[in-house]
């Protein structure tokens, strides 16, 4: 696909690229996904799987009360997960608005761990450009390693998918070396074509990941959906060889769960993305169900909930 | 461990508990055979012996036959259908109770993997009984006539690919709508249909309405050609489908056929390609494609190709191929030695021929039956993989350029079971369809089995309906 550079010269061609994309029959994407979630991950292999996620997270906390106090603690936990075990690994980043990325910063020295923020007037994007520009450039300029931003949906919806395109554009600009993560918000675009030309809509504009949703709209991430991510950053590398993250943020709260995600990218878009450069969890209270499954796995018993850190 | 390796995840075989050796089941209870030796059941996993069966003779065949007769006219032809149903849901309650223990016993001994046994052909299975059990008091409504009839004793053969759903197919309609029956299950996989029998022993129902009597073809023949039988059924090869309406002929047998097919399934270049390559993969890998109505015929438009075969080599590496046990297998064995040997056979013609044969690398293990997961390209219709049923995980791979063509291409086969369309375009599905002539058409989607529809071929593919209104259809007189 050679002619790739080209569809985006213009948004007539932009547009006729992503319709031409081929469909997604709703009907067998959820029975694929339905078919990955029966794998039975046991013993070494679950425990893999929980370490695996357990690098993977970006905890995150994205609430109007959050105070730095707040952040302090998350970035505590996100160094030490597990006080009662230090073979426990980090969390890969602390996801958190613009105006708590210094103090996040400033808690995660020297950890390896990144700090994310969500901008561009995350998580409706209902502001003009100038704006989520700024946006970008604060969080960046506070020392934001990884910028989640958000497309306008009401641009994609109505098909001006130029103007969707500038922006990504305009914020990967804005963002410099700060990896960008760009939010689909799946669960407005419905539909797994739109999510499909969402996916590609992103790559094309300079997303170094592609993710699933804010965590403010139900239905958040779903296998399904992830799993057609998965394919686009797939047949993306296929054609450019280039590799894309996938990110699935928002109602992934238990182990299980977590481990039929990781099922899902190893047989679809392959080994090379079970690693935290290529495919992260947006999450919480995951990280505690990770952790006591951990614990259970290597001790044969559940520890009570107490035992596990609030934050 | 630097990739994620699947660890073993077996299904305990704890649960199942098979006997040594089993006898007949004929007029409810199990009884040695008077002629015949006992024959052994393998598993083609690993070819251990796990039981010795019975082969009925033509005087067990006479007794149980017998048997059902006495049954249909002293207690089942005369019952109510509302308390006929009663029997049958009771029935579709205790394989759902059961339901665990009977797919890792038909993993066992027919080699296909758990996952399928426990979320195809077990669900499938109890709502096939729960489906027709509703209907046992509803006859008249069935659209055969005011005052439907049962014709009688059935005489039911079976085969190996889906013991127990085939099994199912066979006696809940029977059953439904009065008859009494007599089951004889494949030689190498009786070991479910034994269990059903214990099943209807704990069902209380009436002894002689269901026999059990194992064996090899001597024993379905002797079954099919016994004079106190008025309907038979049979599922299996279009060979024997043959002899067996030879045998019916000039008799007032009534007779249903399901046997071969060898399906297109039809890939155009609108098509959903992710679902599409997934229902390639389903339509001839499923059960190793030992599937009648397998999707074994790939015919693509020649403008995607390159796409879909490139996508589905990619995915035919993901298959995991091994012990059907573990919950994670995707392929299991192969169910005989002989069918292995037919795979083999058919597939070496094909290299023969001039196909381009390719397989995933996969490691199949040393002991049990096993063949790779198998597409040929280049193949033309003129080639024998593309006319014969290889009843084996292996594709041939076809293509065109209009849906004429595809049509043409389609219906050029003496089999008629079933086909696959796979494109976005509603108005191209309808007119397909339409065309193609074949029982089942299925649209974007491919091996989807559902009580309520019916399930029948075309041409060599057999003749009646099994399944839905038009299955009772096959047990009415009218």
């Amino acid at each position: 696909m050679d002619s790739l550079a080209d569809v985006t010269s213009s948004e007539d061609r932009l547009r006729r690229f992503l319709l031409g994309l081929p469909g997604v029959d709703q009907v067998g994407a959820e029975a694929r996904a339905a078919t990955l979630s029966t794998r039975s991950i046991k013993t070494t292999a679950k425990a893999y799987a929980l370490d695996l996620a357990i690098q993977m997270i970006d905890l995150t906390t994205l609430e109007g009360q959050d105070t730095p106090g707040k952040v302090r603690a998350l970035c505590a936990k996100a160094r030490r997960p597990d006080p009662a075990d230090p073979t426990a690994p980090q969390v890969a980043a602390v996801c958190v608005y613009p105006d708590l990325v210094a103090t996040a910063k400033y808690e995660l020295r020297g950890s390896g761990i990144n700090v994310a923020s969500v901008a561009t007037a995350f998580p409706s994007g209902r502001s003009s450009l100038a704006i989520k520009v700024q946006d970008t450039k604060d969080a960046v300029a506070a020392g934001a390693d990884e910028v989640d931003m958000v497309i306008d949906r009401g641009a994609f919806l109505s098909g001006r998918y130029g103007l969707v395109f500038d922006e990504i554009a305009a914020i990967r600009d804005a963002a410099g070396d700060a990896h960008l993560k760009v939010i689909l918000e799946t669960g407005e675009l419905v539909t797994y074509d739109n999510v499909r030309r969402a996916s590609w809509l992103a790559m094309l504009a300079g997303a170094d990941f592609i993710k699933t949703s804010t965590g403010k709209v139900s239905p958040a991430a779903t296998l399904p959906v992830t799993l057609v991510m998965l394919e686009a950053v797939r047949d993306y590398h296929e054609a450019t060889g280039l590799h894309i993250g996938v990110k699935s943020a928002g109602g992934i709260r238990t182990a299980k769960d977590a481990i039929k995600y990781l099922v899902t990218v190893n047989e679809t878009a392959g080994p090379d993305w079970l690693d935290p450069e290529l495919f992260r969890f947006g999450a919480s209270s995951l990280l505690n169900d990770l952790l006591m499954q951990r614990t259970k796995l290597a001790t044969g018993h559940y520890p009570g909930p107490d035992y596990f850190t609030l934050d | 461990m630097s990739r994620f390796e699947y660890a073993p995840a077996p299904e305990s075989r704890a649960i199942v508990d098979i006997k040594s050796s089993y006898g007949l089941f004929v007029n409810g209870a199990f009884v040695e055979a008077t002629d015949g030796k006992p024959f052994k059941t393998v598993s083609p996993a690993s070819e251990e012996v796990l039981a010795e069966v019975s082969e009925a003779g033509p005087a067990d065949v006479d007794k149980a036959v017998r048997a059902a007769r006495r049954a249909y006219e002293k207690v089942w032809g005369p019952m109510a259908g509302r308390d006929r149903a009663k029997y049958l849901f009771r029935i579709a309650r205790l394989i759902q109770e059961r339901s665990r223990e009977l797919a890792v016993l038909e993993s066992l001994d027919n080699g296909k993997p758990i996952r399928e046994s426990r979320d195809v052909d077990l669900p499938l299975v109890a709502a096939h009984f729960f489906y027709y059990a509703g209907w046992a008091d509803k006859l008249e409504y069935a659209g055969a006539g005011p005052d439907p009839r049962p014709l009688g004793v059935a005489a039911q053969v079976i085969p190996w690919n889906f013991p127990l759903m085939m099994l199912a197919w066979k006696i809940a309609p029977a059953l439904a709508a009065g008859n009494t029956v007599v089951l004889k299950p494949a030689e190498t996989t009786p070991l479910t249909a034994l269990a059903f029998a214990e099943i209807c022993q704990q069902a209380d129902l009436p002894p002689g309405v269901v026999n059990i009597i194992t064996g090899a073809g001597r024993t379905g023949q002797a079954l099919v050609e016994h004079e106190g039988v008025d309907k038979v059924a049979f599922t299996g090869s279009t060979a024997v489908g043959r002899s067996i309406a030879r045998s019916v002929a000039g008799t007032d047998k009534k007779v249903t056929l399901e046997l071969g097919g060898k399906a297109a399934n039809i890939v155009f270049e609108d098509a959903p390609i992710d679902q599409t390559v997934e229902g390639i993969v389903n339509g001839i890998f499923f059960n190793q494609g030992h599937v009648c109505c397998a999707g074994s015929r790939l015919l693509v438009q020649e403008s995607v190709y390159d796409e879909v075969l490139a996508r589905l080599k990619r995915r035919m590496s993901t298959l995991r191929v091994g012990d059907p046990l573990d919950k994670n297998t995707d392929i299991g064995a192969i169910n005989s030695a002989e069918q292995l040997a037919r795979i083999r056979e058919l597939s070496q013609v094909g290299e023969d021929e001039g196909a381009e044969r390719w397989s995933p690398e996969c490691e199949l293990p040393a002991q049990g039956f096993w063949f790779p997961p198998t597409v040929f390209t280049g193949v033309s219709q003129a080639h024998r993989i593309a006319r014969e049923e290889i009843f084996g995980p292996v594709l041939s791979v076809l293509t065109f350029r209009t849906p004429a063509e595809a049509v043409e291409k389609a219906n050029n086969t003496p089999f008629g079971l079933s086909a696959g369309v796979w494109t976005d375009k509603g108005s191209r599905i309808l007119w397909m369809a339409n065309q193609l002539r074949a029982g089942v058409v299925w649209a974007n989607t491919f091996n989807r089995f559902d009580p309520s529809s019916p399930f029948g071929g075309y041409k060599e593919s057999g003749y009646g309906r099994e399944g839905g209104r038009h299955g009772l259809e096959a047990y009415l007189a009218h």
